[in-house]
Order: C-alpha cells, then sequence, then structure tokens
C-alpha cells in the first residue's frame, strides 16, 4: 500500500493535541509507516513555500487543531482545505472553537485593553497596540489581523470529519488512524465519537435529581458511585457528546463539555443551562435566585468549549459573521 | 415535497383593520414561498370566511393553512374546524395574532402592520413543517371527586348521585355543611339556614352512591380528564365511626369540658376535647381533638370520655389513612374564609370588648349558639344601639379591591335580626347599597321600613371614648361628619380565598385570578370549567357570592361532571412528548419535571419513557432534557426554529 500524505497543523490552541498524538506511543510508529509526514510544525521543519508548492489534494488527510482568530491562521486554514483530500477538526478548539473561542464573550478592545495595558505584569507605558501594519526607519512590519471573535474551523472552510475532545483521547485517535489505513471512513460531516450523551457512558447510579445550590468540587466529599449533579455538583455530561468514556466523572471530576453538544443538542450552553434550572428545588424566583448565586461563572461553565458555534453566535447563519 | 399555502387575514370589523393595513398584509404574504393564496376579509370566522377556507383547500388544493387574526384561544378550534370539514388535519393550520400582538397595542398603522407582516412571515414558514396530528380519545371513569362539604359541594354531590353515579365527597372538617351551617337565618327570605341545610346533608349521608369523607383532605392528584387517581388523607377521629351514635356522653365527660375555644362558635364558646361540632353534623360522630387531648399530647388523662361511652367506640390508636381513590371528574368546592378584621385596626376588633365580625354575629343570634341566640353584649345585657358595618376589608385599596357580594344584603339581614329580637337602634355605614337579587331589594325596603337608620358612608373608625364605643363616618347624604355611640359593633369583613388556596390549585393544576381566588375558564361564558380538562370549580372558592349563586353553579359543575361521565370518552389533547430511545442517555433528569407523573424509566433499556395518554404535551421536559430525546409534538424544534427565523427575518 502507498504511503498517504499527512499534515497535522495547530492555530489558536494550546498544543495539548499534539501532545495527544504522541500519547498514542505505539500506534505513532504505525503513522510513520503508514504516512508521509508534508507538514507537522512540532516535528518537523517547514515552510509556507513548501506547502504552496503542493498540488490540490496533494495531502490525503490533514489533522488540524486550534480555532480562528488570526488573518494568518485563516489563510492556513484555507491553504491547508486546498491542499487536503480529508481536512479532520482535530480537538474541541477546532471543532467548536473550545477554550480560545470564550473570548467571544469579550470584544476585541476589551481583549487588547485587558493583555496590553491592564494586567498587572504590564509595562507598556505608552499604552501601544497591536496593529496590523507599523512605519519603523527600516520600513514597513506587518502583523496578521485579530479578528473580531474567535471561530471555528468550519466557520472557515468546509470539514470532512470532526475528532472532538481536549485533547481527543487516544482511543478515538487510534480509531481514526485505523479508519483511515483501512480506508473506511464514515459518511462526511460524521463527529468521531459516541452517539449519545455522557451520562449515557457515565457509570454513577442516576436517580431523580433535585438540588438546592452548586458546589464545586473541591468544596464537598464526592460520592464515587452517585451522578454528580445529584450532589450539587454542576456536571456538563448530560448535553456533551459521549465518546470520551466518561473519563472525568470516573476520576470524581465533573464533565466540562470538551466533545461538543450531544447529538441532538443545537446549543450546548444553552441545553444546559435549560436542564440545570429544571433541577433546581425552588418554587420562587428568589430562592433560584439565590441557588444560582452558588454557580460560579455560568456562561463560561456551559459555554466552555462551544461558545463560537452556539446560536449566541449565529450557529444557524453558519456562524458566519464578518 | 413543497407545501400549497393559504393566507387568510381578517379584518375583525375594525378591531384589526381600523389600525394595521390588512390589504397590505395579505399582498405581502402572497409573495412569501409557497403561497398559493392569500386574501384578507371581514370576519373569517363568520361562516362566508371559514367558507372560503373550505371551498380554496378543495379547489387550489391546498396543504397548509394560515390565518392571521385574534389568539389562538378565542378562534383555534373554529378554523381547525373549517380545515377539518375540507379533510384537512386541523393541525396544518397556524394562527398569527395580528389582533392582541399589533393592532390592539399601538395606534400607528406601519408599526402595526409591518409587526402583522413579520407574525404572518414566522406562521408560513412554521406552518411548512406542520404534521397532521390524530385526536386522541380515552374512556372516563364514572366516578366524580368532589372537594368539600359546603353548600356548593354538597349541591353537586347530591346531583350527580341522583344521576345514578357514584361520588366521592371529600370534607376537611368533622362535618359537612360549610360556612352556612353557622348562620341562623338567611336572606332575602329569612328561613332558617338549618332547616333548608340538613335536609341535604342528611340526604348526602342517606345516599347510596355518596361516599363521605370527613376529616380528609386531597395529598395529590395524578392522571387526566376521565381518568383521575386521587390520594386522600384522612385524619384519625379517635372514634370508631362504626360504633358512635352521637350521643354526645364523650363530651359531657370530656376531662377539659368548656376549656377549649369551640371554632364553630367562632371561639365565643368553649368545648371539650372530645366534641361533635354541631347538633346537626353529619356524619353526627363525635371526633377528639389531637392538639387538646390530654392523652394525646401529654400521654397521661383519666379517660374519662372511654369509661363514658357505653359503646366502646372511642380508639386511641387510630392513625392517619391514606386511600387513592379512581375518578373520571373532579369538583372544587372549597368555599371561602372571612378576612380577619385584626388587619385593620381602626376598627378595634380584639381590642375593644363588644367589636364583632359578621359571622361571629351569626353565631350570636344562632339558637344552638354561645347565647342560644340572644344578642346580648359581653356583660351579658341587651344592647340599646347597635351599628353595622360594610366592607370591612371589601373595596378597599388597601385590603381586598373586590366587592364580596353578600355583606350588604348580610348587613340588612343583620338589622332586621337585631331590630326582631331587641329593641336596639341599629346604624348601618355603608358606601354603596347593593342588593341586587331576587327579592333582595324588597327585603331591604322591608328593613328600612322596621326603622333602621341607613348611613351612607364609610365607617371610619371604631374608638372608645369615655369606655363608650362610637363609630365615625362621614355621611355623604348629609355631607356631615357623624359620631354615633353604640353599644355593639359588627364589622362585615370580605369573603377571602381560603389560606391554602395556592397549595390546592398546585394540587388539581389549576390557577388562581389576581384575587386569589380559583380561575374559571371564561368569566362570562365558562365560570365552572378550569385551564385543566375535568377540574370543575363551584362556589365561593371562584368568587364571593351568595347561596343561590353557589347553589347555581353547584348544579352547574355537575352538569359539567354528568357531560363527561355522559359521553363516556373524553378528546384529549393530541399533542404529547414522545422520547426517543436512541438519544436519551438515561439521566434521568426529566423524571421529576413531569406535573403529571406521564415520564416512567425502562430500567432494562435504561431509557424514559414517555406515556402518551397520560402526557399533556407541556413540554417540561423537553426543556428540561439535556440531550434534545424529548420531541413535543407540533412543538418540534424545526416548527420553533422556523417560525422565529421567520418572524426575524
Ligand atoms: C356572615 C355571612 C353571612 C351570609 N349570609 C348569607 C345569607 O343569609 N344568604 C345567602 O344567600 N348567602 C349568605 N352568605 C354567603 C354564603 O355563606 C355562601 O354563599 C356559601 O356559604 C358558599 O358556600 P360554599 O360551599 O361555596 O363555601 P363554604 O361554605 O366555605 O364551604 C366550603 C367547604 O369546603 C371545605 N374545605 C375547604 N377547603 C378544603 C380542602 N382543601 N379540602 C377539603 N375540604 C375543604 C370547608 O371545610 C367547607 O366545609 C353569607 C356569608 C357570610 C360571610
Ligand atoms: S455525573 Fe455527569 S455525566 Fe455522569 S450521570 Fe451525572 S450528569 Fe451525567
Ligand atoms: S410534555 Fe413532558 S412534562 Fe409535559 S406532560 Fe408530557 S411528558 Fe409530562
Ligand atoms: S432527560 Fe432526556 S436524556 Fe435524560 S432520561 Fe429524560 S429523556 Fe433521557
Amino acid at each position: 500500500m502507498p504511503k498517504i500524505n499527512l499534515a497535522v497543523y495547530w492555530t489558536a490552541a494550546c498544543g495539548g493535541c499534539d501532545v495527544a498524538i504522541l500519547d498514542t506511543e505505539a500506534k505513532i510508529l504505525e503513522v510513520g509507516e503508514l504516512a508521509n509526514i508534508v507538514l507537522w510544525p512540532l516535528a518537523t521543519d517547514g515552510k509556507y513555500a513548501d506547502l504552496e508548492k503542493l498540488g490540490p489534494g496533494e495531502i490525503d488527510v490533514c489533522l488540524f487543531h486550534g480555532s480562528i482568530r488570526l488573518s494568518e491562521q485563516e489563510a492556513m486554514a484555507r491553504l491547508l482545505r486546498e491542499k487536503s483530500k480529508v481536512l479532520i477538526a482535530f480537538g474541541a478548539c477546532s471543532s467548536f472553537g473550545g477554550i480560545p473561542g470564550l473570548a467571544n464573550f469579550h470584544r476585541r478592545e476589551e481583549i487588547f485593553r485587558r493583555a496590553y495595558q491592564e494586567t498587572p505584569s504590564t509595562d507598556n507605558p505608552n499604552g501601544v497596540l497591536p496593529e496590523t501594519q507599523v512605519r519603523v526607519a527600516e520600513g514597513t512590519l506587518t502583523l496578521p489581523e485579530f479578528y473580531h471573535q474567535v471561530y471555528s474551523l468550519d466557520q472557515v472552510v468546509p470539514v470532512d470529519y470532526y475528532l472532538p475532545g481536549c485533547p481527543p483521547p487516544v482511543h478515538l485517535i487510534v480509531a481514526a488512524i485505523d479508519a483511515i489505513a483501512s480506508g473506511q471512513l464514515p459518511p462526511k460531516g460524521s463527529v468521531i465519537a459516541g452517539d449519545k450523551s455522557v451520562c449515557h457512558e457515565c457509570p454513577r447510579e442516576k436517580q431523580e435529581k433535585k438540588v438546592r445550590g452548586f458546589k464545586r468540587p473541591h468544596e464537598v466529599l464526592v460520592d464515587p458511585n452517585r451522578c454528580l449533579m445529584e450532589q450539587g455538583i454542576v456536571c456538563n455530561g448530560p448535553s456533551t457528546r459521549s465518546g470520551c468514556g466518561a473519563r472525568c466523572t470516573k476520576v470524581n471530576m465533573p464533565c466540562r463539555g470538551c466533545f461538543g453538544p450531544a447529538p441532538e443538542v443545537l446549543d450546548q450552553g444553552a441545553k444546559l443551562v435549560s436542564s440545570t434550572a429544571s433541577i433546581l428545588d425552588a418554587s420562587d424566583e428568589a430562592t433560584v435566585a439565590e441557588m444560582v448565586s452558588t454557580m460560579a461563572d455560568p456562561a463560561g461553565l456551559f459555554y466552555r468549549f462551544s461558545l463560537p458555534v452556539s446560536m449566541l453566535q449565529k450557529k444557524r447563519q453558519g456562524g458566519k459573521v464578518s | 415535497m413543497t407545501e400549497r399555502i393559504g393566507v387568510y387575514v381578517c379584518h375583525c370589523g375594525h378591531n384589526i383593520a381600523a389600525v394595521g393595513d390588512v390589504e397590505k398584509v395579505a399582498q405581502y404574504a402572497g409573495t412569501l414561498d409557497n403561497v398559493v393564496i392569500a386574501r384578507d376579509y371581514k370576519y373569517m370566522c363568520s361562516d362566508p370566511g371559514q367558507e372560503l377556507i373550505k371551498n380554496d383547500i378543495q379547489q387550489l388544493g391546498l396543504t397548509r393553512v394560515v390565518v392571521a387574526a385574534c389568539s389562538p384561544r378565542m378562534h383555534e378550534p373554529t378554523f381547525k374546524g373549517a380545515l377539518e370539514r375540507a379533510n384537512l388535519n386541523g393541525y396544518l393550520l397556524e394562527m398569527a395574532n395580528i389582533r392582541e400582538q399589533c393592532s390592539w397595542v399601538t395606534d400607528n398603522t406601519q408599526n402595526a402592520t409591518e409587526k402583522a407582516k413579520s407574525l404572518v412571515r414566522g406562521a408560513v414558514r412554521r406552518v411548512y413543517y406542520h404534521r397532521p396530528i390524530e385526536e386522541r380519545v380515552v374512556s372516563v371513569n364514572k366516578a366524580t371527586l368532589v372537594v368539600g362539604g359546603g353548600i356548593a359541594g354538597i349541591q353537586a354531590a347530591l346531583q350527580i348521585a341522583e344521576a345514578g353515579h357514584k361520588v366521592y365527597l371529600v370534607e376537611r372538617e368533622a362535618s359537612i355543611g360549610g360556612q352556612m351551617a353557622k348562620f341562623d337565618k338567611t336572606f332575602p327570605t329569612m328561613d332558617c339556614a338549618a332547616c333548608i341545610l340538613t335536609p341535604k346533608m342528611v340526604a348526602v349521608s342517606q345516599s347510596p352512591n355518596i361516599e363521605l369523607l370527613t376529616y380528609a383532605e386531597v395529598a395529590q392528584v395524578d392522571g387526566y380528564v376521565g381518568n383521575f387517581t386521587v390520594t386522600v388523607r384522612q385524619k384519625p377521629r379517635y372514634i370508631v365511626e362504626d360504633l358512635c351514635t352521637g350521643c354526645g356522653d364523650c363530651t359531657t365527660a370530656c376531662v377539659l369540658k368548656n376549656r377549649i375555644p369551640d371554632a364553630f362558635d367562632e371561639g365565643l364558646s368553649k368545648r371539650s376535647a372530645a366534641y361533635i361540632s354541631f347538633p346537626q353534623a353529619i356524619p353526627l360522630k363525635a371526633v377528639i381533638d389531637e392538639k387538646e387531648c390530654l392523652l394525646l399530647t401529654k400521654g397521661k388523662c383519666s379517660k374519662n370520655c372511654v369509661e363514658a361511652c357505653s359503646r366502646e367506640a372511642i380508639d386511641f390508636s387510630q392513625k392517619e389513612t391514606v386511600r387513592r381513590i379512581e375518578v373520571g371528574s373532579i369538583i372544587l368546592a372549597t368555599g371561602f374564609e372571612l378576612f380577619d378584621a385584626r388587619k385593620a385596626p381602626q376598627y378595634g376588633y380584639g381590642i375593644y370588648d363588644d367589636v364583632y365580625t359578621g359571622i361571629e354575629f351569626e353565631r350570636l343570634t344562632n339558637a344552638s349558639g354561645p347565647t342560644q341566640g340572644k344578642i346580648l353584649t359581653k356583660r351579658g345585657e341587651e344592647p340599646k344601639s347597635v351599628a353595622i358595618l360594610h366592607c370591612i376589608g371589601s373595596r378597599d385599596e388597601n385590603y381586598q379591591k373586590y366587592c364580596s357580594r353578600v355583606c350588604c344584603m348580610s348587613s340588612v339581614k343583620f338589622a332586621h335580626l337585631v331590630k326582631e329580637k331587641t329593641d336596639a337602634e341599629v346604624f348601618e355605614f355603608y358606601i354603596d347599597m347593593r342588593t341586587f337579587g331576587k327579592q333582595y331589594e324588597e327585603f331591604y325596603t322591608r328593613v328600612q321600613e322596621e326603622g333602621v337608620n341607613f348611613i351612607r358612608g364609610k365607617g371610619a373608625e371604631v374608638a372608645k371614648v369615655d369606655g363608650q364605643l362610637v363609630v365615625r363616618a362621614e355621611d355623604t347624604l348629609l355631607g356631615a361628619y357623624r359620631e354615633i355611640p353604640v353599644d355593639m359593633v359588627v364589622l362585615n369583613t370580605a369573603l377571602v380565598p381560603r389560606h391554602d388556596a395556592e397549595k390546592v390549585a398546585q394540587i388539581f393544576g389549576i390557577s388562581r385570578s389576581e384575587d386569589g381566588f380559583f380561575l374559571e375558564s371564561h368569566i362570562k361564558l365558562d365560570p365552572v370549567t378550569t385551564s385543566t380538562d375535568g377540574v370543575h370549580i363551584a362556589g365561593c372558592c371562584q368568587s364571593p357570592k351568595d347561596i343561590p349563586d353557589t347553589v347555581a353553579q353547584g348544579s352547574a359543575a355537575a352538569a359539567q361532571s354528568l357531560a363527561v361521565i355522559a359521553t363516556g370518552k373524553v378528546k384529549i389533547s393530541p399533542i404529547s412528548a414522545w422520547s426517543d430511545p436512541a438519544v436519551c442517555a438515561g439521566c434521568r433528569i426529566c423524571l421529576g419535571l413531569c406535573p403529571f407523573k406521564a415520564i416512567g424509566f425502562n430500567e432494562e433499556k435504561k431509557v424514559a419513557e414517555i406515556n402518551q395518554a397520560v402526557c399533556k404535551g407541556c413540554g417540561s421536559c423537553a426543556a428540561g432534557c439535556p440531550s434534545n430525546a424529548i420531541v413535543v409534538s407540533h412543538f418540534s424544534n424545526q416548527q420553533l426554529l422556523a417560525e422565529i427565523e421567520g418572524v426575524l427575518a
């Protein structure tokens, strides 16, 4: 079997996805046998120009991790799309916007002010902010544009598969590699993960739920057998796609939703708000307000990984705002 | 597949057309995708209007219909009917409310028209995704539950029982009879309350079709019209009903005789811990007050009652019992309470002696009351002058805004009774005299002729000056301020909802109106049905009213329940929820959310399952289901999003 051409690329992300690929241990050797690595900034050296030289579709598979915040990232996404037969949104950032997507709760100006002027460690007496061009004695220097918001990969270019997770778990990466190797890929647009919510995989015992307030995991002695929600710990598992094997809840940590919305869920955060609100044991607004006040940062909690693809961000119009 | 949509824009006479430009809305609708015909018409709900829809369906082959008119609460059934007459499923209709939501909320033509266009656009996009839904029919249980054994509940129970059907009558107190049992005479005819009420109470106890559960309350209601399951909790009487003959020996023997304020006498007399509420009580069985009885509270008593009872009917081991009853419909007749006059301290109630409430006065004049019917002051003397104050807590911004409807007449009744029984001078203070019923005005005239002083002006204050009660008021007819010394004051207090009305409303799944009384389906045209099918209301729990109106409502509610029984089958809303087992993750969040307890859990498949017959389609579970496994028919995401996007487009 001829080797396939593989690219791995990284935009707005933490790099954990690269580490996850390395985590496949023995499998990584198989990857080496299976594929020519044409681009992988973490492992190999490569230049834009090398990539530009490739013909359309010359890359067989591209694992793309990271969301899109900068014009340079968008340009790379477009370039890789053009050169790749199969483009896989790899990890939560690329699939849903991920953690960088939380920045969409703030405007660009606020982010700049905070990052370049207000943080205690900033030393910027002239209050200089990043600009796309600046003229210096030697000529003009350029920087990529910092967009008004963070996008998921599929808001910029068409995506063939999604491999969610922060980062994707090894068993799913292995499954994806096997599928690529055997040419048995699922129908385009598929999410390579489970088809229910995390609760389905979560081994905890579930009962009717009624809570009178919320606790963070470090504030309670967690009962290892009972559903975390029933213990007042907000868990995003109920609206999050399965496939992870409930890695977090098995070790007493609540699900934070890195697999994105469960298959039928339109908006992960909104659905979590509505279902979590449903289990409050309160009959009047004052009590509800009191109970809700025990929850730290509900917006950031419920939209932890999926804000850019939420209805708040015009999901129904493809999320393309600019 | 494409749909063929017809849009019908109604003028509603001038109601819509005077503000919104209905022709423009119709023209615009004609340009929308899939719309094959758009018309405007003066009254869409009229026969010719409906005919228009029907003909278009048949001739133009319409597959969906949008009516832009009034609220669907008003005419959705009308237009559904029009579709069905043209052999189109009624659920292929969508209404856009361009009256209440457009023409009635602005006088700006452009705004009304633009908003109407948006709503029509939303409706057109939504109706595209409508699916035919078949009505569901279930058979009904022929038994009826009546809650509350006042005159309203008694009337309803007797009527259903006479028609040959089973009734469970649940009464909270130890005896039925309600407030009326406390009265001496009843306006306008002044026949004695007991003489007209007792025969009906006895009829209840003798009817083979009525099962009377006194000292009992409904704790829970499950199910739906035709098939309710009701959980009733019955408190222990500590008396074996079958053995007790109502002789009263235990009450005389009780160690606490004449020590406990008698609630039936409004606290004006004292009774024992073992007691019988009143001589005509039904059932005529003693009851032991567990909050007072020494044995039950302190664990120690010489138990004179046990010794006194020759029937050995006393049983201190009785416990609360819980029963489940199956019925097809429910009548709530829980009545009213009286406004607490202490909340209006300017009238001196609870501060000065000889200031009574109306209901206390009823007990004072009652032959079996604390004074054997003699009207006496605290010192045991006949009063030389009595003031009767109307509207205490009624028609008053600070308390109840509404008119309690019976106090003018009962005040006139009190005046007559004082005149009849004493030589006292009587002063009545009223805002307006409302004597609207049959023979009421005649009764008022008669009492006027008896020499009662009617002073037009609300009593402002009751004070004590040098040991003498005085009533202060502005006489609006004389235009003078008056201060009248009297020996006795009767405060005719407002009729108010029962203190637990909210809880009862929740148990039975009905709503309350702003004044706190139970809310009827329609204030004029549907006064005894509620928003929950099969739950009817009668008497003062719906609003204050006199006995004739109460009895009429009791009969009306009985007729509603008999109608449920007569059809043998009831249509239940076909809109229901369904949980997709392929999506359900078994998290169990929905289980506690259904107000009708329609959701069960399949332990084998680990998924939630919804009982379609019980589901009312309220959507609580769909909102709560975190996986979106639950779809409510007629309210799918697709339909809702299409409508929202249409409105916003
Ligand atoms: C001072 C006064 C004088 C009046 N005089 C006249 C008059 O002369 N003529 C006239 O036509 N009208 C008169 N009325 C009006 C009359 O009292 C009412 O029309 C009538 O009593 C209403 O009957 P009802 O059955 O609706 O309510 P109620 O008499 O209040 O009966 C309700 C029954 O339901 C029971 N109940 C309540 N809650 C529950 C529960 N949760 N579960 C089970 N049982 C429950 C109660 O114990 C009670 O037995 C007078 C009213 C007042 C206040
Ligand atoms: S702990 Fe979280 S994932 Fe597990 S059952 Fe409860 S809500 Fe679902
Ligand atoms: S829609 Fe859901 S919550 Fe509402 S009645 Fe049906 S099953 Fe119960
Ligand atoms: S809430 Fe939804 S996912 Fe959870 S048990 Fe109910 S139907 Fe299933």
